[in-house]
């Protein structure tokens, strides 16, 4: 069972208790993402969360190493547009040490100049990285197409510049405005008592105090009015394509029936940023894939609506086969699309797409981490309550519900067109 | 610390079929697991990226007494939640899944189906053919796909099969016919060359005697093993340079042929892989370049001691400018460990890490199941998780330092660099 307290401090602590391993999990999650940045900071809640993995006043830099392996732990952290999050996960006796390192991550990070020089590169590694896969530029060209307003339009990484020119003091001082109690959600499950798990989790964080209620960005991103195109040619060996349509929220109703739409034409891909990637969709009755790899127009197709705080975009990825035009690929993706925003899905679809996304569901939370993070990920964005009370929402949803929101989302105004197009590799 | 055994049970079908089954409540689910001994090795010679080209197309169809065409297949999972791996490495034709446990029989039905009777329909052929030649245009398009590819084809010459493309060239893709793969299908799979795992919720007895049923009337000689092939060893530095202008970093492949799975060192080598380039943040060399040099998003390394030596692989990305900083750092690390070595407290932190990291790695079912094909695999026993804490605390520094001293040589060191340099 699922335990809620609140600090004094206003720091939210969630504990659940699972005893099918002597494992223990610690997730602290922070209410900071990318959508928080402004111009000129471009990925610096990225960089922050680098940072907090560089030594605080109590944990010299030389002994972050070791400080959770001596319990044969792991730890690592990500961000995102709308949160980061930092976890260790150990054996159960290392949960003091847990509880320990993440109360001085919320409060004691040094930042030392030489380590905030020396990440900079690493990041930027990083970026180059991630460009050197031509999928991925296209995803990040055209979200930042799909969006003109919203800081949902940049990626999480940030633009080359900003992290050229950004200096510790912005790394500094964006970490102490976003990095506080009432700010942040503590998650525990694992081999442990709730009742002894809450007293530590006051002995470690009671004493951090709180702070102002950091700041927010309010721009709301204007509905789009018509179809955007962008169109990248680089030298490359594969085309891709990929078609993004603004999209509700978490929070929205609408939100569940989008989701088994996407599950009736590529697959339910489910619902764990942490995990889901690891096991590809069953997808080679949907719709897409039939349309798509079926014909052998394409070698992949994958549709990714994540759930995030405020609208964000549902997009459908597909590589052509070698030497498959992308204007063919697009034609027989846009015709199929335009059947189900006309037609809808059939009651055998939407049956299979709601089986499909209760064993994912059940896939999903095997393991102290995996069940961790989805009640930190949507205690960020929207309330646990959300994840709790997913298999009544999804068994809620009907085909006119799947058919109203095709209708809506799956618009030609609301469409946003990518194409990355091979030139010859010199 | 203690950990509490696995203790599956094990048992093999008249037909020489291996099961192993563990039992966990966790979730109601099940991961099954089942491993052929026809890997890429068994390719023929002339045609590398056969078993891989079958991996795609084995779970389009089957024969049998109920035929189910590629629909019905894709039906039967998709409605069910469940997405078939199979996958294919250098000694395994592997198949894995995890469903819900109301659905285990029909699953292993299924399954079952498709390892032994696929019907390898043409026009399914003829649609994979096209993926595969895809996939093997986006990896002459990805730096770390042909650093590494190159690297393992200069540790590996011909006819090493190690050094051979698994996925094999679009040439030999292209003219694979299906008489061809049916032929390797019917002359590699067989019961006596197949482990299958089960854990999950389902009764071990349950597991056997479905088991029983869906495998106990298969039969087929068994296939004589693939020999080892004779390793020669590099006698000198090679360097090889990929240029890809069009890429934003360049990939770095260093390394070297070490040991088998089942030599008596390879406990020691573990150990000191895993303190050069795994612990905590990538071990000594992610100390370096990452953390010390900020030259690198990762610089590891990996160890893939197999049936025959397996290489030991030293990855990093890093940008043009730093090509050569970054091998001159990862040479002198090369150096240092070997004429250094480890210290003891490197040796008894990844020694401590290991042990007390099993609890982890055995928690799911899918963890599970790759641990105990793993154990079957390579012979280690049904006890192996209970005895590696003490396979790891026999290993002294010396044994440690031994074998860095024995493979790891910065004058024997061959590399690639793939990106955006030139020759």
């Amino acid at each position: 069972m699922l335990r809620r307290a609140t600090l004094d401090n206003g720091l939210t602590v969630l504990v659940q208790e699972e005893h099918t391993a002597p494992l223990a999990s610690v997730w602290c999650w922070y209410k900071v993402g990318s959508k928080d940045e402004r111009a000129g900071l471009t990925g610096v809640s990225h960089w922050v969360e680098h940072m907090n993995f560089k030594g605080t006043t109590n944990i010299p830099r030389d002994q972050v190493k070791g400080i959770i392996e001596q319990f044969g732990g792991s730890w690592n952290g990500y961000t995102w547009i709308d949160q980061t999050t930092y976890l260790e996960t150990a054996t159960k006796d290392a949960l003091d040490r847990m509880l320990f390192i993440e109360s001085e991550r919320m409060s004691n990070g040094l930042y030392h100049p030489d380590d905030c020089e020396s990440e900079r590169t690493v990041i930027i590694s990083e970026l180059h990285g991630g460009e050197n896969d031509p999928d991925q530029f296209l995803d990040q060209e055209v979200v930042a197409t799909a969006f003109k307003a919203h800081p949902y339009r940049h990626p999480t990484i940030g633009w080359l510049t900003d992290l050229e020119t950004m200096t510790r003091d912005d790394l500094y001082s964006y970490y102490r405005r976003y990095y506080i109690p009432n700010n942040a959600a503590l998650v525990i499950v694992g081999d442990v008592d709730t009742d002894e798990a809450l007293r530590r989790a006051e002995h470690h964080f009671g004493k951090i105090p709180a702070g102002a209620a950091p700041p927010r960005q309010h721009t709301v991103e204007p509905e789009q009015t018509g179809e955007r195109r962008v169109v990248i040619k680089k030298p490359g060996t594969t085309a891709y394509l990929k078609l993004a349509y603004h999209s509700p929220a978490i929070g929205d109703p609408k939100f569940y029936a989008l989701l088994v739409l996407d599950a009736a034409l590529t697959g339910a891909f489910g619902l764990n940023l942490w995990s889901s990637f690891r096991t590809p969709p069953p997808q080679r009755s949907a719709r897409l894939y039939r349309a798509l790899v079926g014909k052998g127009l394409a070698s992949a197709v994958n549709g990714s609506l994540l759930p995030t705080q405020l609208p964000f975009v549902y997009i459908i990825s597909v590589t052509a086969t070698d030497g498959t035009p992308l204007a063919a690929v697009e034609a027989e993706l846009v015709e199929e699309l335009g059947k189900v925003a006309r037609d809808g899905i059939t009651p055998a679809e939407l049956a299979k797409a709601k089986s499909q996304l209760n064993a994912r569901l059940v896939f999903e939370n095997d393991s102290v981490t995996n069940i961790a993070h989805q009640i930190g990920y949507f205690e960020t964005i929207a309330g646990v309550d959300v994840f709790t009370n997913f298999r009544p929402r999804i068994a809620a949803v009907t085909l006119e519900e799947v058919a109203a929101v095709a209708r809506e989302v799956l618009a030609e105004p609301n469409r946003t067109v990518g194409t990355f197009e091979p030139l010859p590799v010199a | 610390m203690n950990t509490t055994a696995l203790a599956p049970i094990r048992v093999v079908l008249p037909n020489g079929a291996v099961l192993l089954a563990r039992r966990t409540q966790t979730t109601p689910a099940v991961t099954i697991n089942i491993a052929i001994r026809a890997g890429s090795v068994c390719d023929p010679a002339d045609a590398p990226g056969s078993m891989y080209l079958l991996s795609k197309v084995i779970d389009r169809g089957t024969l049998g007494a109920s035929p189910r065409s590629a629909d019905d297949i894709a039906e039967a999972l998709d409605s069910r939640g469940i997405s078939l791996g199979v996958t294919v490495t250098r000694h395994l034709f592997s198949f894995f899944c995890t469903c819900l446990a109301d659905d285990f029989d029909e699953v292993m039905a299924l399954v079952a189906d498709i390892v032994r009777a696929p019907s390898l329909p043409e026009d399914e052929l003829e649609t994979r053919k096209g993926e595969v030649l895809t996939v093997l245009r986006q990896d002459e398009d990805n730096p770390g796909v042909r650093a590494t590819e190159a690297l393992m084809d200069m540790l590996y010459p011909p006819p090493h099969p190690y050094g051979r493309r698994t996925k094999g060239t679009a040439q030999i893709v292209e003219g694979l016919t299906r008489d061809r793969l049916a032929a390797l299908h019917s002359s590699r799979f067989a019961p006596g060359v197949m482990s299958l795992v089960v854990v999950g919720d389902v009764d071990t007895g349950r597991a056997e005697a479905v088991a029983a049923r869906v495998f106990g009337g298969w039969s087929a000689p068994e296939p004589a093993p693939v020999a080892a092939t004779p390793l020669a060893r590099a006698t000198s530095r090679r360097r090889v340079v990929i240029p890809m202008m069009n890429k934003a970093q360049a990939d770095i492949a260093y390394g070297f042929t070490t040991l088998v799975r089942t030599d008596p060192e390879y406990y020691a080598c573990w150990l000191m892989n895993h303190a050069f380039g795994q612990y905590s943040m990538s071990g000594r060399l992610g100390d370096s370049i990452r953390e010390r040099q900020g030259m690198a998003y990762y610089a590891y390394s990996q160890l893939d001691a197999n049936v025959m030596e397996g290489p030991l692989l030293i990855r990093a990305g890093v940008s043009a400018a730093n090509i050569d900083r970054a091998v001159a750092s990862i040479d002198e690390e090369v150096r240092k460990l070997v004429t250094e070595g480890l210290t003891q407290k490197e040796l008894d932190d990844s020694r401590r890490f290991l042990i007390y990291a099993m609890p982890r790695a055995l928690e799911t079912n899918a963890g599970i199941a790759n641990y105990l094909q793993t154990a079957e695999f390579f012979g280690l026993g049904l006890d192996y998780d209970v005895r590696v804490p003490e396979l790891l605390r026999r290993v002294t520094l010396e044994q440690a330092n031994a074998v860095a001293r024995k493979y790891l040589s910065v004058d024997r060191a061959s590399l690639v660099i793939a990106g955006p340099c030139s020759a």
